[in-house]
């Protein structure tokens, strides 16, 4: 793995890696009436995983992310579950969306809801499984 | 709004994420194991429960009305089921806790096996045709990763077949999904079964429900496409072997069930007499293999085989009695196959290996596992008071009233062989002596296994031969609740008003 990080990858991915993941949070939080939402944007964020990946090794990736790919992944199908169930709570079936729209100064309005929950659960899955299988396959080569 | 009917779906979901956030404690995913399964298991019972006193229970996901949107159905059948799943899966929670080594709890055992229960609940209590291919979808894959656990070469030779037929039955359930949505416009199974009847080309529904046939005939282990099981089920951990033995062939069963009842009940006279001959031929070839094998796990494989003809006997006979009788098969089946997996993993705990020839003498040391092993193999071949007698009687005498009698000919000789393989298991594991050459090897493994081991792995033994024992000597419960639940299949305006509003 390490033979293929060129000083001009590395440079790189140490840049694209912090816009990749902003990227992803703007494709996270603008998708679920427009183009984008928690499956791509998870892919978008272990692409720049991956490209760290690619550029270093299996250990320091490690180390970057704050947290093991199967926890995330956990926490993601956790939270996917658990945002269906607030409804339950107020009496409507299951899954049926809720929203908490906001006024924020200077930012205009923000929709809170259950779907953007369960977006960042799917975020979170689609992360922790992709880095998973890339970790997994770097280390056995390693 | 009934919660209660996302419930058991739920609840594996949340202990499953759970135990993947803990994955590096195995201590916690065992407890999140053993709570989550049991609370499966009372909302399971809750379930069936209310569906019992209230009739028919749906609810719409997402608040989109049916047939737009996708319902969760509980009928009897789906509650009874669930239940089934909840048992299963905590009795293998708990056995699970002893004979699960360390190495398959750190590659996922416990979230594989909630997601697998997820998948069956799921399975269990939809009402849309493509949400049960995606739970179907959902359950295979936590059972390919069940059944490779540990990564043996034995277990990717079983894999192979298993995964290549799955896939295969697959494609052939997505295929009759997407020509039932072509001809009808609609994929909810009570909107179906309003439809379905009104479709012009008649020729056409019967092709789509050939379809359906093979594709949960191969997902069910029937005859002639049954023997990915055989090849397969005694491969993983003897906990997976139990709880894939009792639950996953009967999502096959089930689909069937509720497919030719609900959907496809238009010309019986040819579906449910090609189903006859596939329950008469599963059965026979079943039983025959297992006559023919000296490996407990490889015998109770086939025996899967040969019981799941009685269930589909059930379905094909299409009288009131018989569908009574297939739903009380179902339920006794689940409960003694599981069992008789278990005891053959006690079995090998104490001796060191699943060949018949290579153990022995367990009556000398354990006689009260020799009792418990008795319990439910007698229950499997018939005897009575035991359950599987009233399940057995009940499908023979409606074989008998419709006057099917090849079919009733070959129930009974397949009941007699499958006392023969379960004595041959008594005589050959429990009552001879144990074999000399074996003999290190069978007191080392005694000797490694601690006494509160044997404890934990008996316990749900123990459980599941009293609930054998009460379907039996109590049956007439059980009885009455497969009563209703074979009036609602033979009736289906029940279902269809609860879903749809309005009663067809």
């Amino acid at each position: 793995m390490t033979t293929m990080g060129s000083l001009i990858l590395r440079t790189a991915s140490r840049f694209l890696l912090p816009l990749l993941l902003l990227f992803s949070v703007f494709m996270l939080l603008r998708g679920h009436d427009e183009p984008g939402g928690g499956f791509i944007a998870g892919l978008v964020a272990a692409t720049g995983f991956a490209l760290y990946l690619f550029a270093f090794d299996a250990g320091r990736t490690r180390e970057l992310m704050w947290a093991d790919p199967r926890v995330l992944f956990g926490l993601g199908l956790l939270a996917a579950t658990l945002a269906g169930v607030p409804p339950i709570l107020v009496g409507e079936p299951f899954f049926t969306a809720m929203w908490w729209p906001i006024e924020v100064p200077g930012l205009g309005e923000i929709k809170l809801s259950t779907p953007l929950v369960f977006d960042i659960g799917v975020y979170l899955v689609v992360l922790g499984g992709v880095m998973t299988i890339v970790l997994a396959l770097a280390e056995a080569e390693e | 709004m009934n919660p209660e009917v996302a419930l058991p779906i739920l609840i594996p979901f949340v202990a499953g994420s759970l135990s993947l956030v803990f994955f590096r404690s195995n201590a916690a995913q065992r407890w999140i194991g053993v709570i989550g399964t049991g609370a499966l298991l009372v909302s399971s019972l809750v379930l069936l429960y209310n569906t019992w006193s209230h009739g028919v229970l749906v609810m719409e996901m997402g608040n989109w009305p049916a047939p737009f949107g996708i319902v969760l159905v509980s009928d009897l059948l789906g509650a009874i089921m669930t239940v089934l799943a909840g048992i299963m899966g905590f009795a293998v929670a708990v056995y699970s806790l002893p004979s699960i080594s360390a190495d398959h709890e750190t590659f996922g055992y416990y979230p594989l096996t909630h997601l697998l229960l997820a998948g069956v609940c799921g399975a269990f209590l939809t009402g849309d045709i493509f949400n049960l291919y995606v739970w179907v979808e959902v359950l295979l894959i936590a059972s390919f990763g069940l059944l490779i656990l540990g990564g043996e070469r034995g277990q990717m030779e079983g894999a192979v077949k298993y995964v290549t037929l799955n896939l295969f039955s697959s494609i052939m359930l997505l295929a009759g999904v997407g020509l039932t949505y072509g001809m009808t416009g609609t994929l909810n199974m009570a909107d179906l079964a309003v439809k379905l009847p009104e479709v012009e080309n008649q020729g056409l529904v019967t092709v789509v429900a050939m379809l359906f046939l093979v594709s949960f005939g191969i997902k069910s282990a029937a005859f002639p496409l049954f023997f990915w099981l055989p090849a397969s089920y005694h491969t993983p951990p003897v906990a997976v072997s139990a709880l894939f033995a009792g639950l996953l062939t009967k999502v096959g069963v089930y689909a069937l069930y509720r497919f030719f009842t609900l959907l496809f009940s238009h010309d019986v006279g040819y579906t449910h007499e090609l189903l006859l001959w596939m329950a008469g031929f599963t059965m026979i070839t079943g039983v025959l293999g297992a006559a023919a094998h000296y490996e407990m796990r490889r015998i109770l494989s086939f025996h899967i085989v040969s019981q799941i003809g009685y269930m589909i006997m059930g379905l094909a006979l299409y009288t009131p009695l018989a569908l009574i009788g297939g739903v009380f098969y179902i339920v006794h089946h689940i409960i003694v196959k599981a069992n008789l997996f278990l005891v053959a993993g006690v079995v090998y705990f104490l001796r060191g290996s699943y060949e018949l020839k290579e153990v022995g003498g367990v009556w000398h040391t354990r006689p009260w596992l020799g009792l418990l092993f008795l319990v439910p193999a007698m229950s499997l071949a018939g005897i009575p008071p035991l359950s599987g007698f009233f399940g057995k009687y009940m499908l023979i005498r409606a074989g008998v009233e419709v006057e099917s009698w090849g079919i009733v000919l070959v129930a009974l000789v397949v009941g007699l062989l499958t006392l023969f393989s379960m004595v041959k298991i008594w005589a050959e594991a429990f009552w001879k002596a144990q074999p000399e050459e074996t003999g290190e090897r069978a007191r080392r493994f005694e000797a490694a296994l601690p006494q509160s081991a044997v404890v934990l792995m008996v316990l749900p033994i123990i459980g599941l031969a009293a609930i054998t024992v009460f379907i039996g000597l109590g049956a007439q419960p059980i009885y009455a609740i497969a009563n209703a639940a074979a009036a609602q299949l033979l009736d289906s305006s029940d279902y269809i008003e609860a879903v749809l509003g309005v009663r067809p």
